[in-house]
């Protein structure tokens, strides 16, 4: 009975879901399936081989969102875990000054780092040139583009991990340190375990965005450094054609790519938690 | 010193210009615009303008970001005078390619504009497509301003005697190599062979897009830039990778930052954009200069038309009238400094700009937005090319970006691989599920 009265209140969400998520993605599939010629749509699977090609492009993305999760997941994680000790008003401070830059547009984000990592008018150089260091060339370089990646997705995993440790029992981790644990088994025992639910979110938050980050990587990267973002992006937009045939049997293949990403992690998950709690 | 200039003027008038314009709003109000009340431009005939008053018509009018003269600065706002004279409201919104702005049009947005501004091949293949809707041009009076040579283009010839038909052209100019005077000679700078050359490695920058970035290749290669031979593509996109390692960036509107902080010394780019960046850059004393390549570079235009659906195609053609009166289209030529094609209002420009220029100035604007006869002869302006080569040249391009390169051993092993090891993933994460569940099982 009551279930069912909760159950009214997700409709709202149902339909936004079917026509924001449901709808695009089946669009996408038909797309990813289908060219338009004079006779009008056929079902096809040229798309589909002609976006393999581009799976270099696809495995270098892979390989730049995983090594900017995990160098957020390392900055990120520590810092969650002060935060959640901290005087509640401090902490609400803190959240503010995480969630600060997600106030502005990411694209603005991206020009003013530019303008502090260009090499010869970059803040950074004309900083370091005081001290007689030279320039230093980060712009351009895989360098660049993982550092506006962790930029611009670290709040994604200081989030959920600050929201998972607040709730972590300060009991819990008394009875550990009263059963003898030290403090490096406290935290591996205790507070990693219960922590877990978050950095899972955490990870899949960063890596997700992070696969398909475009942009960053074009204005930070320059030309050596375009990943499959960029690449779908130039489907449907610049370049002359629209073709977004092309276009969605790129994001096809990337999704899978996420979605074969996600499944492993999330096995991997299931069965820490489990292990831990038993 | 345009700026510098306008910036005093702006200061001077700022105390009597507010309570001007507040006077003209108070008589509006009072209802005495109908006779001969005060307007910001002077145009031939009030009449024809005035006959839209009072009947509530709004038009969206789409057009290049920064591409009007808007009011800043001390210049004339086209778009405000307009609305001022016409009574039409008008809702002005921007893009930065063509390409986007026929994404949106492609993807059903035909129905809400009333007046776009496309370049020569765009508005080529939006006629192609029946995209656009024919022009009136008894409604367009100041038509009779536009040089006879810009009315008979060859994107838009299907008019009688091949005329225009669809079309009013807005603004033309060429490309060319902008360059930074102190470590490059004009002469070094006037071939495309310097976007080539490994001296200035990491100093050159490129079109981000495929279009004028293969126009270069097939250029300097003796091609012509609208070629559809497979070959002549290949060998340019040949060329276009090889020139990739000296390449500092892909890039468009970003090159204004890039040359006026000495962040990169040579780039290919639009004329009248040039002498902003000219101008600005003298602002950080950096030396800017602009040549024109010998083999030989684009000429575009960018004209005015109506989409198909318009809701109101009287007041959009009146709205093209307006910005072929001779007080704007000056307006817009200052402002801008996208070359003309009147000129009646090339002269007002000159003549104009005498007041603020030195003459050094002013013969370089010559110079570089209306150059000579025989540099013109040399130049080519984009047409609509076949949905083959498009596809190609584009493809070749993203693969230069990208880098991709078809033959190797790699890009051809790679598409196996990949399903293997993704097949292997899934077959993982299946046997690790079953495992859990036997697992599960067992404790019970």
């Amino acid at each position: 009975m009551n279930n069912k009265k909760f159950k009214i209140l997700a409709v709202p969400y149902i339909v936004w879901m079917l026509i924001f998520t449901i709808i695009p993605l089946a669009l996408i599939l038909v797309f990813a399936f289908t060219d338009r010629n004079a006779e009008g749509f056929r079902f096809t699977f040229d798309n589909i081989q002609f976006a393999a090609r581009y799976l270099p492009v696809l495995i270098k993305s892979v390989y730049f969102a995983t090594v900017a999760t995990i160098i957020c997941l390392v900055v990120a994680y520590p810092l969650a875990y002060i935060m959640s000790k901290m005087r509640l008003n401090h902490q609400r401070t803190m959240v503010m000054l995480v969630m600060l830059p997600m106030w502005m547009n990411f694209l603005l984000r991206t020009y003013a780092w530019m303008s502090i990592l260009e090499t010869n008018s970059g803040f950074l150089n004309r900083f370091l040139s005081i001290f007689n260091i030279g320039p230093v060339h980060i712009m351009y370089t895989q360098a660049a583009v993982i550092l506006g990646m962790v930029y611009n997705y670290i709040p994604y995993m200081i989030l959920p991990l600050y929201t998972i440790m607040i709730k972590i029992d300060n009991r819990l981790i008394e009875a550990a340190q009263d059963l003898g644990c030290n403090t490096y088994s406290v935290f591996r025992k205790v507070i990693i375990p219960l922590s877990f639910p978050g950095i899972t979110s955490g990870i899949t938050m960063t890596f997700v965005p992070a696969v398909s980050t475009f942009v960053i990587s074009q204005l930070l990267g320059g030309p050596k450094n375009n990943l499959i973002g960029d690449l779908i992006e130039s489907h449907f937009v610049s370049g002359g054609e629209y073709n977004p045939y092309y276009g969605s049997a790129i994001s096809l293949l990337l999704m899978v790519v996420v979605f074969i990403c996600i499944g492993i992690f999330n096995q991997f998950d299931n069965e820490e938690m489990e292990e831990t709690l038993k | 010193m345009k700026k510098l200039y306008a910036f005093l003027l702006a200061l001077v008038f700022t105390l009597p210009s507010v309570c001007l314009t507040s006077c003209v709003v108070e008589e509006e109000e009072e209802g005495e615009d109908t006779s001969g009340a005060y307007y910001d431009v002077e145009v031939d005939d009030i009449s024809y303008y005035e006959k839209f008053r009072d009947k509530n018509i709004t038009i969206n009018v789409y057009n290049w970001g920064e591409y009007i003269s808007n009011g800043s600065e001390e210049s004339l706002d086209v778009v405000g005078a307009f609305e001022k004279i016409s009574g039409i409201k008008v809702n002005y919104t921007n893009y930065a390619t063509n390409e986007d702005m026929y994404a949106k049009f492609k993807s059903g947005a035909t129905s809400v504009y009333d007046v776009v501004i496309p370049s020569d091949y765009m508005i080529d293949k939006m006629i192609e497509e029946d995209m656009l809707e024919e022009i009136n041009y008894d409604n367009i009076p100041n038509y009779q301003y536009i040089d006879e040579k810009f009315k008979s283009p060859d994107y838009d010839n299907t008019g009688e005697g091949g005329t225009a038909k669809f079309s009013v052209p807005y603004t033309w100019g060429t490309v060319g190599i902008i360059y930074n005077k102190k470590y490059i000679t004009e002469e070094e700078a006037s071939t495309w062979d310097i976007l080539w050359n490994p001296e200035y490695k990491g100093q050159i920058l490129m079109f981000s897009n495929s279009k004028d970035a293969f126009a270069i290749g097939l250029k300097k290669l003796g091609y012509s830039m609208n070629t559809t031979n497979m070959e002549e593509i290949a060998e340019a996109s040949v060329l276009l990778r090889e020139q990739k390692p000296n390449v500092q960036t892909y890039v468009m509107d970003q090159i204004f930052d890039k040359m006026q902080l000495e962040e990169a010394w040579i780039a290919p780019y639009y004329a009248g954009d040039a002498l902003t960046m000219i101008e600005n850059a003298a602002k950080n004393d950096i030396e800017l200069g602009f040549a024109f390549p010998k083999e030989g570079t684009n000429i575009f235009i960018d004209a005015m038309c109506i989409p198909k659906g318009s809701r109101n195609k009287e007041a959009a053609e009146a709205f093209i009238n307006f910005m072929c009166e001779l007080e704007v289209m000056t307006a817009n030529g200052e402002y801008i400094f996208y070359s003309t094609p009147s000129t009646q209002a090339k002269e007002m420009i000159l003549s104009n700009m005498e007041e603020y220029m030195s003459e050094d100035e002013i013969e370089r604007y010559l110079l570089i937005s209306y150059p000579d006869e025989e540099l013109i002869a040399k130049c080519e302006s984009f047409i609509n090319l076949p949905k083959d080569t498009n596809e190609l040249i584009i493809r070749n391009w993203n693969d230069i970006l990208i880098g991709i390169d078809e033959d190797s051993w790699w890009n051809k092993a790679i598409l196996p691989v990949s399903i293997i090891i993704a097949l292997g993933f899934c077959i993982l994460i299946i046997l690790l599920r079953y495992r859990k569940m036997q697992k599960k099982r067992a404790r019970y």
